[in-house]
């Protein structure tokens, strides 16, 4: 202890900012932290995560490893019903937690609507509707099926879906093509230019990207998620150039498989749609992150999803668990004759690309959209600075340029979350509140606090139970937990 | 008459940013009252008594930001609201000009800085333990300036920090100096061969001054907080700053400075001064000389008194000169008391002190104690009473204005004077009283201009004094030194030139406040109570 008087005197100086200002007169090497409270937990639960801090890096430091060396890879497409675990005809998979339909916002009815419209199962919105309700229908979570879905993220027994191959730990995702943008099922809608279009998709597109794919086996999706963060994608609001490399990875290949109308056909579709690659990256990150899931003690969100109601967050170490709390509305930028009085609250799995190091988390690789940030390429750097708090790696693979190629902040740890105040920062589309009408317009939010402080409680209970320690404690909050 | 108010979701500033915020926000013509505070439960039942209360505020958490204003009509309401926001958006404006975010945590800030060795923490009380840990844990040493940690959690990061080789000064540690470098609330003082640790920080704020201000210097300056003496807390840090200073080789000297410690500690502590080898002195004001003599520490019976005895020591005199020093001192002020106390009137009897070290406030009881019968005090010690109503004075009175009571969403009097200044004005006008004593603390932190604070009130004091043909002695000590930012010699000549007496310490401003309520006329004073 003695040699503190003997080393130079450097501060970090937490709280009144004066105190520095002192510091920095007198030319002391100090740090100022920009200290905010953290979310409150029950104390019982901050002294055992305390407690057990170290088993939980441990634990954090292998669930993070498993993150990173996924390798996700594009391996062929299928029918939802021959490809998804447990997928069945009456089935339908949504995005976010479980939820039941008299729970479900418009843009998700909207879009059951108009999946068992797609289907056959209905004749028209009123008889799908009472469908729906009458309990012939089943709901599950995407993520329950190891498959994610955009916006309300809709899965139904004969869609057509990507399978992504985990080649590193041989799991595997799903995830259905991105239909564009527009009135599209995925925001609500459900009218007949949104049916023809499914149809055409499992009709042309569909049967053309199988064979495309067979062709060339695999297309590294990792390799092209890299590159496209260099050309100014985060992979969630823009997915312009990676969608132009998946082009360029699938076209001589389309053109080699189909005949020439159908090719020129699903080339232009592909062609005209920025967000195609959206699904993909999806896909990508949740074949990466459930390589991660089930590794005891490990407070690593693998999950973070929303249903248009709930936000809900899962750790590696809680199992199965989904911790929630309500969807925000997002702050966004809306399309003309739109306002925020329209917006339904956040909604869909796509936070999965935020939970894998991408999206808002790489937004600062993303200076074309700053306009959604503040409008200022610094604003998007700061943004992604910020996130280096609450994540346990930067990424190996994807860099962003003008941080020097740092790696991306990957693996958001739910106790740094809970401690900093930090809350993950995510990139969303905005779907109208109402069934049948679509996107209204495009932004960012900050996730709600109430899933991360239930996770943390939980995960600190977890902990108790696997590594012995006398005493019990209450969570502040109701956990919902599914079998 | 309008009360409107707005929540800011999860918008936070620290509180010292929202009192100026507060306070430039009060400048504003037409606006009755406001406030700007965190949505806490406390702070929501504050706004709620002064009636600035609006139904939103209800559902806001401790991370919201509330603003409520009391104005003559509703333009006026809606007016000041958006100037507050602009004030805010100014302070943070300021804050967020660098390039960089700043980093939100202590492994953050470790990033940036891997080799940092220190944490000064200075956040809200109930999150302050959680963040000293988090910073010990990572081999940092600590000074938790916050106040309202609970004792088992202190006891818990002492013990952590014992265990671990690490300095956990606090909580409620006001002011340190480690390796010459000021932290908190502390002055520009030489550098030397005195150890200073201290369970009372302005009584460490005097006593480094007055050795600064005497020629010698400070090798550390240690604060513990002012519970480490406690039978609970044992002595923890005060015995582990005591090793330190005793292994270091820059530490000829050291200096104890706390309230009376618990017995029990005092025996800790003096099972280790008494085989030190180094020279102890110790200002546990008010425990009794024998008992810090039988641990062969030298005893002093006043903060200024230590500072003379350990500047002693360091200048290799004998220590009976800080006798003789102090017998001639007592002269002078005995000279000047009788002066000042021919011009009362016979009504003037009452002593009016009104401090902003709390340290001083206990100091004053003891020294006085002797010279007044029945000392008020909204923080009693000894055979003072309480005061019924701190914001009324009864016959002498010597009030802490740092108390609790008075710095809920106020700065401490240090920065803030406004509730000093119309304490004085208040005083001056009551015929009985016979001296007003304050103090003045400069130094890091504190107000940078006091002057400019405190000479309007006192000049204002004075006449109203002088149109009732009242002569009214002001009495004030000033704790600093020349190379503070405030510079003591200006800050003194300007007193002066106000009319104020400034005497060297706060124990000398009390001697002569006795004198000048007793007048002694003869020289002959066989008083032996320390200065």
């Amino acid at each position: 202890m003695t040699h503190l008087f003997d080393q130079e005197l450097k501060v970090i100086n937490i709280g009144l900012r004066s105190f520095k200002d002192t510091l920095d007169a007198r030319n002391v090497k100090a740090v100022q932290v920009d200290w905010m409270p953290p979310l409150s937990v029950s104390p019982q639960a901050a002294s055992i995560i305390a407690e057990k801090r170290e088993q939980i890096e441990d634990a954090n430091r292998a669930a993070v490893e498993r993150i990173l060396s996924g390798k996700p890879m594009l391996v062929g497409l299928g029918k939802a019903l021959d490809t998804i675990p447990r997928m069945k005809e009456n089935l339908l998979l949504h995005a976010g937690p479980p939820i039941e339909w008299k729970r479900m916002c418009g843009p998700m009815r909207g879009a059951i609507i108009g999946a068992l419209i797609y289907e056959g199962l209905a004749g028209n919105p009123e008889d799908a509707e009472r469908l729906a309700a009458s309990g012939e229908i089943e709901f599950a979570p995407c993520h329950e099926h190891n498959a994610v879905g955009p916006m309300a993220g809709i899965i139904s027994a004969s869609m057509p879906v990507f399978i992504v191959k985990n080649d590193e730990f041989g799991n595997a995702s799903y995830a259905t093509m991105n239909e564009g943008l527009g009135k599209v099922l995925r925001y609500g809608a459900f009218n007949d230019e949104v049916i023809a279009r499914l149809k055409w998709m499992e009709r042309v597109l569909y049967p053309a990207l199988r064979k495309a794919v067979e062709r060339v086996e695999r297309i590294d999706l990792k390799a092209i998620i890299a590159q496209a963060l260099h050309m100014g994608d985060e992979v969630h609001n823009r997915n312009r150039a990676a969608t132009s490399l998946l082009y360029r990875a699938l076209a001589p290949q389309v053109v080699r498989t189909s005949e020439r109308d159908a090719a020129a056909s699903v080339l232009d579709f592909i062609g005209g749609n920025d967000h195609f690659f959206l699904n993909l990256s999806m896909a990508a990150a949740k074949a990466s992150l459930d390589a991660a899931r089930g590794i005891a003690n490990s407070s690593i969100v693998v999950a973070m999803a929303r249903n248009g109601t709930d936000f809900g967050v899962q750790l590696s170490g809680t199992g199965g668990q989904w911790f929630t709390g309500p969807a925000p509305v997002p702050d966004a930028l809306f399309f003309p004759g739109f306002t925020k009085d329209d917006a339904n609250p956040d909604i869909g799995d796509s936070a999965i690309a935020e939970t894998y190091g991408l999206g808002g988390f790489a937004i600062a690789a993303s200076p074309a959209i700053v306009q959604f940030v503040g409008g200022q390429a610094r604003d998007a750097l700061n943004y992604t600075l910020q996130m280096y708090e609450i994540t346990a790696a930067e990424n190996r693979a994807y860099q962003i340029p003008s941080l020097d190629f740092r790696g991306t902040p990957t693996g958001i740890d739910v106790i740094t979350v809970v401690e900093t105040g930090i809350l993950p920062f995510i990139d969303t589309g905005v779907a109208h509140k109402k069934p049948g009408i679509g996107q209204v317009g495009a932004g960012v939010l900050s996730a709600p606090a109430e899933p991360f402080v239930k996770a943390y409680e939980r995960l600190a209970e977890k902990v108790v139970k696997q590594n012995g320690r006398c005493g019990q404690f209450s969570s502040g909050f109701e956990t919902q937990s599914t079998a | 008459m309008m009360v409107k108010g707005i929540v800011k979701k999860g918008e936070y500033y620290d509180s010292l940013t929202l009192m100026t915020a507060a306070r430039k926000l009060r400048e504003l013509s037409g606006l009755l009252d406001s406030a700007i505070v965190m949505g806490t439960r406390e702070n929501r039942a504050i706004l709620e008594a002064a009636g600035l209360t609006v139904e939103e505020f209800r559902a806001s958490t401790d991370a919201d930001l509330l603003i409520a204003v009391k104005a003559e009509d509703a333009l006026l309401a809606e007016r000041a609201l958006s100037e507050a926001e602009s004030i805010l958006k100014s302070v943070r404006t300021r804050a967020d000009s660098s390039l960089a975010p700043l980093p939100r945590s202590i492994e953050t800030a470790l990033h940036l800085m891997p080799d940092a060795n220190m944490t000064l923490i200075s956040v809200a009380g109930k999150h302050a333990a959680g963040e000293a840990m988090r910073a010990l844990r990572h081999g940092l040493h600590v000074m938790l300036f916050s106040d309202n940690v609970p004792l088992e959690r202190e006891i818990a990061l002492k013990e952590y920090a014992m265990e671990h080789h690490l300095l956990m000064m606090g909580p409620d540690c006001g002011t340190a100096i480690i390796n010459g470098v000021p932290l908190a609330f502390a002055n520009a003082v030489n550098r030397g061969d005195i150890g200073i640790v201290a369970a009372a920080g302005t009584g460490l704020q005097e006593v480094s001054c007055l050795i600064s201000n005497a020629g010698a210097g400070i090798s550390q300056a240690i604060g513990t907080g002012g519970r480490d003496v406690k039978e609970e807390v044992g002595g923890l840090m005060m015995l582990a700053a005591l090793a330190m200073l005793s292994e270091d080789p820059s530490t000829r000297v050291i200096v104890l400075i706390s309230k009376p410690p618990h017995f029990s500690v005092l025996e800790k502590i003096g099972k280790v001064t008494r085989t030190l080898g180094k020279p102890v002195v110790a200002a546990f004001l008010g425990t009794e000389n024998d008992s810090i003599r039988r641990h062969g520490m030298l005893p002093a019976g006043s903060l200024h008194e230590a500072a003379l005895l350990a500047t002693a020591l360091s200048q290799r005199k004998p220590v009976e000169t800080v006798t003789t020093y102090f017998a001639r001192l007592r002269n002078d002020l005995r000279v000047i008391g009788a002066t000042e106390a021919r011009k009362l009137q016979a009504q003037q009897k009452n002593v009016r002190g009104l401090f902003s070290g709390g340290t001083f406030c206990y100091e004053a009881q003891l020294l006085l104690r002797d010279d007044l019968d029945e000392i008020y005090s909204n923080a009693p010690t000894g055979k003072s009473q309480q005061l019924k109503n701190s914001l009324k004075s009864v016959k002498h009175t010597l009030v802490d204005l740092g108390a609790d009571e008075f710095t809920v969403g106020r700065p401490h009097p240090m920065i803030d004077y406004s509730l000093r200044d119309r304490r004085i004005i208040e005083e001056a006008a009551d015929p009985e009283t016979a001296v007003v004593l304050f103090d003045i603390v400069l130094g890091y932190g504190a107000n940078p201009d006091p002057l400019k604070e405190i000479v309007p009130a006192i000049t204002s004091a004075r006449k109203s004094t002088s149109q009732r043909q009242r002569y009214l002695p002001m009495v004030c000590s000033v704790t600093g030194t020349d190379k503070d930012p405030q510079n003591r010699a200006e800050v003194v000549r300007g007193l002066r030139d106000a009319g104020v007496i400034v005497a060297e310490s706060n124990a000398a401003a009390c001697l002569l406040t006795a004198f000048i309520v007793h007048p002694i006329e003869q020289s002959d004073c066989s008083h032996d109570t320390p200065v």
